[in-house]
């Protein structure tokens, strides 16, 4: 039986592109049943826009639900709205888009992190238990951190991409936000699974129970993690919360990155590469604002991107069409694939004697609105999340403190597969900090 | 380090069209990070990290999927059923 959500929390962060005050569920008896859930803005749901929080998708209403949309409406969740993002996922603030900043629950002066801002924004402030993120090099984990939630990058394959809008396919995975451990735990069982749409999905569904039992469990902290760019006070925040890990049983031990010399670098040239052949699709042909179907189509077409692209999505696609243009192939994008090859390497020498790795998610707290104008201070800003992505193992943000009256994230990254136990040292940590 | 019509150049091949009066920060913004990618020439030469994927393939069958309405239904000039694009010659 489809039931009535009332959807009336007041959105005082600017969290929602579209929102919902009357959504549908269905009495399915699931274990979302009754839950009003937000969904990032670039997840694709059937009858409601969706937007990437662009111009160019203005008024595009999608014919198909997503893969993990199909599977919130039968665990009887109730779709609550779109978040607000950086456009496309390009940025690490929420400022790059088209429906203006959200701004941090903490403190309205400050960013909510990015690029799902809009989502962690929405749980951080109370409006929702749950929603949905994009992690594409810390997406989910940059807002949870810098609004006080918890964020779970799945390792790359648990959950289907399937209506996902692409920005970079091999980087780039679905994941859940919630202010406990727990609530991303059953948000994750509800969208993990094989799907044939996505050929990247493995059959490896999520059903698990968090246990805060991390007694013996071996966790490495990279120098590398705690280096030049590293607030010291946020340092010193994440050391004490893996101090209470080991109170907790497990058993920590140093090691060594050497490869996140270059990981930002290799993270940027494949991001952007990918995303100069993904967004092509925006002619304006089949959705968004209209062409004039009487120009010429080069013509047309570059004007129309012209206008309608904000200018990172421009910068980020002009950067990965000279990364891959002839001649500069080599340079850069060849090596950033050695590069990224070495990541994976470096995760999987230090996961034969650790289980987990743990460091800050971010350098810093959360910016001013504005203070990173700077594309490249911007991009520097996400060192401690790409290795994950490049390295396709999951990683989860849990909140450990405050520095200046804001949230600091620890971040604790695992082997490929074994997301359960990164929700678990997770656990350990805010049973222990109960 | 690119000059400014090489950045117009590159706009071109990405068919974005860049305003004359932005091309400058742009190309400043681009040479900016270039220079941060050149930490890529310290990677020496190595594998790829390819040997362990695989390819996942199907028979080419139809199966169910959006109906001609609905494929169509975003699109601002249709025609029979099929949507109107600029002209390419």
């Amino acid at each position: 039986m489809v039931k009535e959500y009332f959807f009336e929390e007041a959105d005082r962060t600017n969290a929602f592109i579209t929102r919902l005050d009357l959504a549908m569920y269905e009495e399915t008896g699931g274990p979302l049943e009754g839950k009003g859930i937000a969904v990032k803005d670039n997840i694709s749901t059937a009858g409601i826009p969706t937007t990437c929080a662009s111009r160019i998708l203005a008024g595009y209403v999608p014919p198909f639900d997503a893969h993990v949309i199909t599977h919130l409406r039968e665990a009887g969740a109730a779709i609550v709205g779109k978040t607000n993002m950086d456009e496309f996922g390009m940025g690490t603030t929420t400022e790059n888009s088209a429906f203006g900043p959200t701004t941090n629950p903490h403190d309205a002066s400050r960013v909510p992190g990015g690029s799902s801002g809009g989502s962690a924004a929405a749980v951080g402030d109370g409006m929702v238990d749950m929603a949905l993120g994009s992690d594409t090099g810390g997406s989910i984990r940059c807002p949870a951190a810098f609004c006080g939630i918890v964020g779970l990058k799945p390792t790359f394959g648990r959950v289907s991409r399937y209506g996902l809008i692409a920005y970079s396919n091999s980087l780039e995975q679905i994941g859940p936000l919630g202010r406990t451990v727990t609530d991303v735990n059953t948000l994750m069982s509800a969208i993990a699974g094989p799907d044939p749409r996505d050929t990247t999905a493995y059959d490896r569904p999520y059903t698990h129970t968090p246990s805060g039992n991390i007694a013996g469990m071996k966790i490495a902290i990279p120098d590398e993690f705690f280096g030049e760019g590293v607030d010291p006070a946020v340092a010193e925040s994440v050391r004490n919360a893996i101090g209470k890990l080991e109170d907790a049983g497990a058993e920590t031990m140093t090691c060594s990155i050497p490869s996140m010399a270059y990981a930002l670098a290799a993270y940027y040239v494949t991001c952007t590469s990918e995303a100069s052949s993904n967004l092509s699709r925006f002619d304006g042909v089949r959705f968004g604002p209209s062409v004039e179907t009487k120009r010429s189509w080069h013509d047309e077409f570059r004007d129309h991107r012209g206008t309608l692209f904000g200018k990172e999505v421009q910068r980020r696609i002009l950067l990965g069409t000279f990364a891959l243009s002839a001649g500069y192939y080599g340079k850069y994008y060849a090596k950033a694939q050695v590069a990224r090859e070495n990541v994976r390497k470096d995760f999987l020498r230090i996961f034969k004697d650790a289980d987990i790795i743990a460091g800050p998610t971010m350098p810093q707290i959360a910016f001013k609105l504005g203070e990173k104008s700077d594309p490249l201070s911007m991009y520097l800003a996400d060192i401690l999340t790409v290795p994950a992505n490049l390295a396709g193992v999951p990683a989860i943000s849990v909140p450990c403190g405050m520095v200046e009256k804001m949230p600091v994230g620890l971040q604790l990254i695992g082997r490929h597969f074994e997301d359960e136990r990164v929700v678990d040292a997770a656990f350990a940590y805010e049973m222990e900090v109960a | 380090m690119v000059l400014e019509n090489d950045v117009e150049g590159i706009a071109k091949l990405a068919d974005i069209h860049i305003q004359k009066e932005e091309l400058g920060e742009f190309t400043s913004q681009f040479n900016h990070i270039l220079e941060y990618f050149d930490i890529l020439d310290t990677v020496s030469d190595g594998e790829e990290g390819e040997a362990d994927l695989v390819n996942v393939l199907r028979e080419d069958e139809v199966t169910p999927s959006l109906t001609q309405e609905a494929a169509c239904a975003n699109a601002h000039e249709t025609e029979d059923g099929h949507i109107r694009a600029p002209r390419v010659m």
